[in-house]
């Protein structure tokens, strides 16, 4: 396709020429579907338009022409302006308008009866577009839709939902063209097949990816130390760097470690240099001042967490910092590959290692970077709970047959397996709500009249309309302080439970007391102090990848380790002289006693949330075998069990039946497990998240979900979303599928070492904070001892 | 044994870890808030279809405090019913289970806000019910030591974990915990709970044991509505 002259004339008024990948979209446009990776500042969103302003440029065509999707409302925004500058400048007759949580009602309603030309959008807001009865109208005449950073749509909940809308918009516009926006991914086929209508092909094209990325390890003075994450040690080298760059970003995997580090920054900067915080709990005006002041380019760092990762202009960064190992290459090039972008330069990285195990880990990042070898898993098949939803929005939109709904399904890739009787259970699911118990007969959401499928109370719309999305709110109280009134950020309500008067905290860089509970907020007052006595809220954990742990264990396979700095090499050396370096096809095992009792390491490197999850299965096994496990702590690499007998057959514990049957039962009651059943009951609608005036009446009435988890495994243990919830945990924080996927590579190879005393691999383990104590009766007694003590306080004992 | 007696009135009463009160002089059992059928009104309001098992198993635990104390008369202090035409579509199998339970003794079926009206099912039925010098309502009146439910009454020692649903009590007023399994429940320190009471008030958790502890007025973070059933 040539552009029409307007377009070309105005490029060339300004002494632009057109990228070649852009021109290779343009001579593509007729393409069912279309994937364009490429870096960012490559000109990838306007390489995605192209096409639609050249169709659109004759002004011929009416009503809806482009759909943009974006994972964030502030992108929407974003392009709106970018795109609208060059339309208006060119005089094309195009209109362009966003659609997104925050758009009015009246224009909402107005954008339904008279579209835009090109309308941008999130998933959430084009699944409820879809909801409507006049949904075929807007819908119609749509030519292209442009699903852009697909790469980070894809492997989520909010992914699966977009394209199962697509199929939808598909159904209403037959001639409807796909295109998908990414940055660089292990897999683009795996993006460009979750991208096409099944089974259309998509072609993937390729921008130039610009040079490597600079990326090394910070040399610093002190050593790393042996435990911990907080990188404290190289507070003064990254100071230095600061001071030697523009912009500096200094990404942390935690939020607690953000504001540590932040705090600690702050107390070294003895010349005042600008630095700023920005991670997800602060307050979005103060993400959004931080965000303002960075692209006015006031600051010279900004210390933060992945929150950062999408939505605002990198240009000006000519720094990345790594701190703590990056767990994961993709997520690594990817952020790197962001900074400097706007000068054909490399983007230049530091990474920051915070332990000694984290050199490692840092060098074969380094490695993987180097090779690029980037790592991912394999999505699973398209999640239920999120058809479920498709189901009840479809519902909406009025009567529909059961049967083109299942084919309109299945041109979806995630989900173009999926067979008729899992579509019909989950069909049973919205209709009856799918109980062994058919007790709904008489109440039934869907019923069945003349061969379609209809809402039985038109009303329910409105709960289900307010109902959609896949993200799942966590539950956060906001923190104020005392007599202000702007919040300073949000603390997760676990973490708010575990407060008292008095403790004090960091949050925004600052150290705050905690005073009292108001109206749904933290109160906390400012305090001088250096140091909190809570060291801070969590944040997520990411594992490290499958891939990258693969890799170190490579490592550990060589004679002699020339890339590692001399400390810790001397390590591993040790380590092999003392005992055994781990190896891919065996769990190694080392028993040891320590400081008086029985110690035993599980060498899995299985990730941190798997080592987690194998740690609660063993000591729950040692219990049963009359071990007397005491408490455990978990590395991304390694569990360390502490306990009053010495284990002497560890291969035993690793017996796979037993792991299952150890987990079934474990499942049952886990906390995690209540919190990703009412994440899926929500998506599935079988809780509703937001009812109208639900918010302030009547607390009393409302019961935790956790009672309906608990019901469903005594009475319904085959539930639908009971299923879907095991099958979640497979992955995600439980992540039992990594614990498999090591018993299959080892297959009962286990090497147990008996020590003298604890080796040079096991001992930084000793120093691991989040060591976990392992409850029987314990947490019972603990509450009755309390309870007795505030009676006898209370001069209550007698009662 | 891991129920909690006291003393109310001159009286001696036991709370038990189900959140059923134990009267031993009279042999008396009395539970409130059973809300059964509660899933079927939902689905019959909103559509929403909860897992229809609620009735099942209130009715399984009161069948074992049953088993264990042999009472001669069972008091359920109000809204044993979601609303009087869940008390109708009860199923067949739940419907016997609460004849069986019924059969040899006194029961007594309270009106409360949610099941105002006389029910077609066996028992008595009354508004209040008084006994030596003891009153048993629904919800909570000016009367002197006055036992009543109504407002699921919940709370959590500072520190050690989740609220759970409890008895409170002074000198002068009981509140029982809803005993229904779809229950929430309204902190002991909402000024809605508070107000009704003058002296220092005492929780009793329900759950593996009665924990009997002061409520202290401070603040807890109260959680965020999850889930929103019926008004109480």
């Amino acid at each position: 396709m040539e552009l029409p002259p307007i377009i070309h004339d105005w490029f060339t008024a300004r002494g632009w020429s057109i990228h070649p990948h852009q021109q290779d979209m343009l001579d593509r446009a007729d393409a069912p579907a279309l994937l364009l990776i490429a870096p960012t500042g490559g000109g990838k969103t306007l390489a995605g338009f192209l096409p639609t302003l050249a169709e659109l440029a004759d002004g011929q065509h009416k009503g809806l022409h482009t759909l943009y999707v974006s994972p964030l409302k502030a992108l929407a925004a974003d392009i709106k302006r970018n795109l609208t500058t060059p339309v208006t400048d060119m005089g094309l007759p195009i209109r362009i308008e966003d659609r997104t949580g925050d758009t009015s009602a009246t224009q909402k309603k107005r954008q339904r009866a008279d579209p835009p030309h090109i309308l941008l959008t999130t998933p959430e807001s084009l699944a409820l577009l879809t909801s409507y009865e006049d949904a075929p109208r807007m819908f119609a005449g749509v030519q292209r839709v442009i699903v852009d950073e697909i790469h980070a749509l894809a492997e989520s909940k909010r992914g699966d939902q977009l394209m199962l809308a697509l199929s939808r918009v598909q159904a209403m516009a037959p001639g409807l063209r796909r295109v998908g926006l990414s940055a660089t991914v292990e897999n683009p086929a795996r993006i460009a097949s979750g991208l096409a209508c099944h089974p259309d092909p998509c072609e993937i094209l390729y921008a130039d990816p610009g040079p490597d990325p600079d990326i090394s390890m910070l040399v610093t003075e002190e050593r790393p130390p042996w435990a911990g994450g907080g990188a404290k040690y190289a507070i003064p080298a990254v100071l230095e760097q600061v001071k030697q760059h523009k912009t500096t970003l200094i990404f942390h995997n935690t939020r607690a470690q953000a504001e540590i580090f932040f705090h600690n920054l702050w107390l070294a900067n003895d010349t005042d240099l600008p630095i700023g915080i920005h991670h997800g709990s602060l307050d979005r005006d103060q993400r959004q001042r931080v965000e303002a002041a960075m692209v006015a380019g006031t600051l010279r760092a900004i210390v933060c967490t992945g929150s950062l990762d999408l939505g605002i202009d990198w240009g000006d960064v000519d720094l990345v910092i790594q701190v703590g190992a990056p767990k994961n290459v993709k997520r690594l090039i990817q952020r790197i590959g962001r900074a400097n972008h706007r000068y054909n330069a490399p983007s230049k990285a530091l990474l920051v290692p915070a332990n000694r195990f984290e050199v490692v880990e840092c060098v074969a990042a380094l490695q993987a970077a180097r090779d690029h070898e980037l790592d991912g898993d394999p999505p699973g098949p398209g999640p239920r709970d999120v058809l479920c939803q498709h189901i009840l929005i479809r519902a909406c939109a009025g009567p529909f047959s059961a049967d083109d709904l299942y084919q309109q399904v299945r041109t979806v890739g995630a989900y173009s397996t999926l067979a008729r009787a899992d579509f019909d259970a989950c069909l049973d699911f919205c209709a009856t709500g799918g109980y062994a118990l058919r007790a709904y007969d008489r109440w039934k959401r869907l019923h069945l009249r003349d061969g379609l499928w209809h809402l039985r109370d038109p009303r329910a719309t409105r709960d289900l309309r307010m109902n959609i999305g896949t993200i799942q709110d966590t539950d956060t109280l906001k923190v104020r302080l005392r007599g202000g009134f702007k919040p300073l950020g949000e603390i997760e309500e676990s973490f708010a439970a575990t407060l008292t008067p008095g403790d004090t905290f960091l949050i925004g860089g600052q150290i705050v007391r905690y005073e009292s509970l108001k109206d749904m907020s933290v109160e906390v007052t400012r305090r001088a102090d250096k140091t909190p006595k809570i060291a801070t809220f969590m944040g997520t954990k990411f594992a490290t990848s499958t891939q990258l742990s693969q890799r170190i264990l490579r490592m550990f396979r060589e004679d002699d380790w020339p890339e590692l700095p001399m400390h810790t090499a001397e390590w591993l050396h040790l380590q092999r002289e003392w005992s055994k370096l781990p190896q891919a096809d065996r769990i190694l095992v080392e028993s040891f006693p320590h400081d008086g009792r029985a110690h035993t390491c599980f060498y899995g490197f299985a990730g941190r949330n798997a080592q987690q999850t194998l740690g609660l299965l063993l000591t729950k096994r040692m219990e049963e075998l009359d071990l007397n496990p005491l408490g455990f702590v978990s590395t991304d690499y390694a569990t360390l069990v502490w306990g009053l007998t010495p284990v002497d057959d560890p291969a035993s514990l690793f017996n796979p039946d037993a792991l299952h049957d150890g987990f079934a039962d474990w499942l049952a009651g886990n906390a995690v497990m209540k919190r990703t059943f009412r994440a899926s009951a929500t998506i599935a609608g079988l809780i509703q998240r937001n009812l109208p005036q639900a918010r302030k009446s009547g607390r009393q009435a409302t019961f935790s979900s956790d009672i309906l988890y608990d019901t469903l495994a005594k009475y319904d243990p085959d539930h639908l979303i009971m299923q879907v919830t095991k099958e979640e945990a497979l992955r995600g924080i439980v992540d039992f599928g990594r614990i498999e996927e090591m018993l299959t590579r080892t297959s009962g190879r286990v090497d147990h070492v008996i020590l003298p005393r604890v080796s040079p691999l096991a001992a930084p383990m000793l120093l691991e904070p989040g060591r976990v104590p392992v409850v029987g009766a314990g947490r019972e007694r603990l509450m009755e001892e309390m309870a007795a003590r505030l009676m006898d306080e209370a001069g209550l004992s007698a009662l | 044994m891991n129920a909690h007696s006291f003393t109310f009135g001159e009286h001696r009463l036991t709370a038990l870890p189900s959140g059923a009160l134990w009267w031993g002089d009279r042999q008396l059992l009395c539970v409130s808030d059973l809300h059964l059928g509660k899933s079927d009104r939902i689905a019959r309001r909103s559509g929403v279809m909860l897992p229809p098992y609620e009735t099942q198993e209130t009715l399984a635990k009161l069948s074992h405090d049953i088993a264990v104390t042999d009472p001669k008369t069972v008091l359920c202090l109000g809204d044993s019913f979601d609303d009087l035409m869940a008390a109708d579509s009860l199923s067949d199998a739940d419907d016997t289970t609460l004849t069986s339970l019924q059969a040899g003794r006194q029961w007594l079926w309270l009106e409360g806000n949610h099941d105002p009206g006389p029910l077609a099912l066996g028992g008595t039925h009354l508004s209040i019910h008084q006994d030596g010098g003891l009153t048993f309502r629904h919800i909570a009146s000016d009367t002197q030591l006055e036992i009543s439910g109504h407002y699921h009454p919940k709370y959590a020692i500072p520190g050690a974990g989740n609220a759970r649903s409890c008895f409170l009590t002074d000198a002068k007023r009981l509140i029982l915990p809803a005993y229904g399994a779809y229950t929430g429940g309204l902190r002991a320190t909402d000024p809605v709970l508070t107000r009704l009471f003058s002296g220092s008030v005492i929780a009793i958790l329900t759950g593996h044991r009665a924990i009997c502890v002061p409520v202290k007025p401070s603040a807890h973070p109260a959680r965020p509505n999850r889930l929103r059933g019926s008004r109480p």
